[in-house]
């Protein structure tokens, strides 16, 4: 696997006239890697795809796979293979000319095509279904055609934008495990789009998280998840609790902040504000709601807040309980379903305890609008 | 309330009675005076049922050879409008976004500007570059196959590109873009992916070229040269008399058109039907007729169609009208010869009251107008002179000879050559 082709993105800028789609990108993608682009819609992570597809030039930097550089080079000349959003499955054709449309316009035999779309229709578990047209199958089966065709054109490098977002949830997940698998199989350089966190997170090797044409971090999924560079990226990825406020006092990587509403909060500084926040900064800490607990008596090393109950949600496996902080601060947290009875807690009092670990905090930035 | 909606069904019904009647009612009447053995195209009155106009324009030479011309034309401005259209709205569609409306606006004028101007600008044009070149492009710049076709397309180029454009709205650009990034070079996602798009609307394109370079008569006028087109031939032939072999030509073609669109209709129900079938949502049921005609009745009226022409030209091969004819004839002599006598008795009577009244007033311009009638640019057709001696000859060669008070009786080149002159009648329907 780790003899895959990569992708190189180097200073990358693209922009449409005055607008700056892509600013200053550069990306490593090791070669066998399945990398997503994480991102709201219209962060600039499909323009990225395009350019590394070759449908458009960036106006600086360079694009390079396997360590050439592609400046003009056509989108059907590079060894990559792009699996629409729409998946773009030609609609008067049958499913193994689909499949098989990169062999074709090689020239090779009507025999051969239709060896190859046996074999690849045997691999997407649609075995004698290659004379139907597109119209004829599901959702599912067509995004399965889709992405056989691009592997039929043997790819060093597969971009995918989106290919699951018009699939009910069910089939998404189930699509996802899929996708994995075959990646792992063939072995080639997967490149997803997507503003699926979930998605992301689950398949990726290496996830990067890009806000208006900006990519704020790139990491595995457990970086961006627990270490969140920018206020943008912890808000975007998963759920958070964020308190605003200023830095009291820092100590090596751990920081004491005066928040706005709920008093001092001891927090981790996230790795890379590491010697960028000061004293006096303003500044955002954040903390999962599985990260806050019930405080119990024995934990003394942890830091506390207090807040009351104000509704609860049973969510089958786990509920999301509402509370208010003394302040007025609204937070969220996360509780196992263990069989408690959680509406008895209704309007109590609590006092909530975390692992300073688990909670980061960073210089105060943009969040994601949800 | 019962009454209301009884009553607004009924102009409903009336209005869709008046409204088919315009529609249709012209080309019910021409299709009938196809069959009518009267030498000038008419319904009343019925003289005798015949299929001889068929033959005659099986045998009209001029006609055979515009319809010649008119399909050769057809087919060239078929495919050069076809290849313009579809280039001009690919471009409109997919190149230049910021200048759409300006290119569209240029694309579209050839259609608001009228044919004759179109016509004349084809002539002079490349009568101007004939010139430039030299002789050696004379023989191709000035044949009338080629100017017509060109002159032709240039509107109906314009008519393909809306046709395209329609479709092309309907089109993912994402598809090209797929093929491109399987590999496919730009000509090859143009002739495997869009170009197989495109078809149903390069085939009505085709048609609606062809039709529309068929029916051309103003812009051709200017080019044909010696190719003259059908439309231009049936235009001469209106000039100098015409007969129902034109019906004739016109039947057939409304019995094709027909033809082609309950063929067509019958295809698309087969293809529904299938496809229902396939799809197992086909209703289940006994008939006794064969599958292809189950459930389609657009099949059902073409084969019985085919049928009826099959029979209609067999019984055209034996029928023979000639006994009509000679009865028709018989009838006409009788009617003739009663009103040349009635005239003859009212001529009379008017030359005793000339006598009686003395000098006619209209006398001298009477006289002047059949002295003149040679020069004067209309024939003398408004000349009242010409009324009583055109009116009072409804006879034609088997009248009497006038008296000589009637200079005017000795036929003369009329501008419609003689077509109105019910004399003629007896002349060409005799034979």
């Amino acid at each position: 696997m780790a003899d895959g082709v990569g992708v190189d993105l180097d200073n990358v800028w693209i922009r449409f006239g005055d607008f700056v789609a892509v600013r200053e990108a550069n990306v490593h993608i090791n070669g066998g890697d399945f990398f997503s682009f994480l991102g709201p819609s219209g962060c600039g992570k499909t323009t990225i795809l395009r350019a590394i597809s070759g449908f458009l030039d960036p106006s600086e930097g360079r694009v390079l796979i396997g360590g050439n550089d592609m400046a003009g080079i056509g989108p059907n000349k590079r060894p990559t293979a792009l699996i629409f959003q729409n998946l773009a499955l030609f609609p008067l054709m049958k499913i193994w000319e689909n499949i098989t449309f990169s062999m074709e316009v090689k020239g090779a035999s009507t025999a051969e095509r239709r060896k190859r779309a046996d074999e690849l229709l045997d691999m997407i578990a649609l075995e004698g279904q290659g004379d139907k047209l597109p119209s004829e199958l599901s959702g599912g089966q067509k995004q399965r055609v889709a992405i056989a065709r691009a592997l039929c054109a043997e790819p060093d490098v597969l971009l995918l934008d989106e290919p699951l977002s018009a699939l009910d949830l069910k089939l998404r997940q189930h699509m996802r495990t899929e996708l994995r698998e075959i990646q792992q199989r063939v072995g080639i350089t997967f490149i997803y789009i997507t503003h699926d966190q979930g998605e992301a997170l689950t398949m990726s090797d290496n996830v990067a998280v890009m806000r208006a044409g900006i990519i704020d971090q790139i990491g595995t999924g457990h970086d961006v998840y627990d270490r969140p560079a920018t206020a943008f990226v912890a808000s975007f990825v998963g759920e958070n609790n964020v308190f605003r406020g200023k830095i009291q006092e820092i100590q090596g990587n751990e920081a004491l902040m005066q928040s706005n509403r709920s008093g001092l909060l001891r927090a981790t500084i996230t790795p890379s504000a590491v010697g960028e926040l000061k004293v006096g900064d303003d500044a955002m800490m954040f903390i999962r709601p599985e990260a806050l607990a019930l405080a119990n008596g024995d934990s003394h090393d942890k830091a506390r807040i207090s807040a009351k109950v104000l509704s609860e949600e049973f969510e089958g496996n786990s509920y999301s309980v509402y509370l208010e902080g003394d302040g007025g601060k609204e937070m969220k947290m996360s509780m196992p379903n263990l069989g408690q009875d959680p509406e008895a807690s209704r309007g109590q009092d609590l006092t909530l305890s975390y692992d300073v670990g688990n909670a980061m905090v960073m210089p105060a930035g943009e969040l994601a609008s949800e | 309330m019962k009454s209301n909606v009884f009553v607004s069904r009924l102009a409903l019904g009336i209005y869709l009675l008046i409204f088919f009647g315009y529609l249709l009612g012209p080309l019910l009447i021409m299709s009938l005076t196809a069959f009518n053995s009267n030498a000038f195209p008419s319904v009343s009155p019925w003289a005798c049922f015949t299929f001889e106009w068929f033959q005659v324009l099986f045998h009209d030479e001029r006609i055979l050879n515009s319809i010649k011309n008119s399909v050769i034309i057809g087919i060239g401005t078929v495919i050069l409008s076809v290849a313009m259209g579809l280039a001009a709205s690919l471009v409109l569609t997919q190149v230049w976004a910021k200048w759409r409306s300006t290119y569209y606006t240029i694309i579209i004028a050839p259609i608001l500007i009228p044919g004759v101007v179109l016509g004349i600008s084809t002539v002079v044009f490349w009568d101007r570059l004939s010139r430039i070149l030299g002789p050696a492009s004379d023989a191709l710049f000035h044949n009338g196959i080629f100017l017509t076709v060109l002159g032709q397309s240039t509107f109906i180029a314009s008519y393909a590109m809306l046709v395209f454009v329609a479709r092309l709205q309907r089109y993912d650009p994402g598809l090209t873009e797929a093929a491109l990034d399987l590999g496919a070079t730009h000509t090859q996602a143009f002739r495997k992916i869009l170009l197989p798009f495109m078809r149903p609307a390069i085939a009505s394109a085709s048609v609606l070229a062809f039709l529309a370079s068929f029916e051309n008569y103003n812009t051709t006028t200017f080019t044909f040269g010696r190719y003259p087109t059908l439309t231009i031939e049936l235009a001469q032939k209106v000039r100098y008399g015409i007969n129902p072999s034109i019906s004739a030509l016109a039947f057939i073609i409304v019995v094709l058109t027909v033809f082609g669109a309950i063929a067509l209709e019958a295809w698309r129900r087969n293809k529904l039907k299938a496809l229902a079938v396939k799809e197992g949502t086909a209703p289940v049921g006994r008939s006794i007729l064969p599958g292809f005609l189950r459930g389609n009745w657009a099949a059902v009226v073409l084969v019985l169609m085919s049928f009826a022409v099959i029979t209609v030209f067999w019984a055209g091969q034996s029928y023979s009208p000639a006994q009509c004819k000679q009865r028709v004839l018989e009838l006409k002599q009788a009617e003739t010869q009663r009103r040349i006598q009635e005239l003859q008795l009212q001529r009379q009577i008017k030359r005793q009251a000339d006598a009686l009244k003395g000098p006619d007033i209209f006398g001298p311009s009477s006289q002047s107008g059949t002295g003149t009638a040679g020069d004067n640019p209309f024939g003398g057709v408004f000349n009242p002179g010409n009324l009583e001696g055109q009116s009072g000859t409804g006879t034609g060669p088997t009248e009497q000879p006038k008296p000589e008070e009637e200079p005017k009786a000795a036929p003369k080149p009329s501008p419609f050559g003689g077509v109105f002159d019910p004399g003629n009648l007896d002349d060409v329907g005799g034979n």
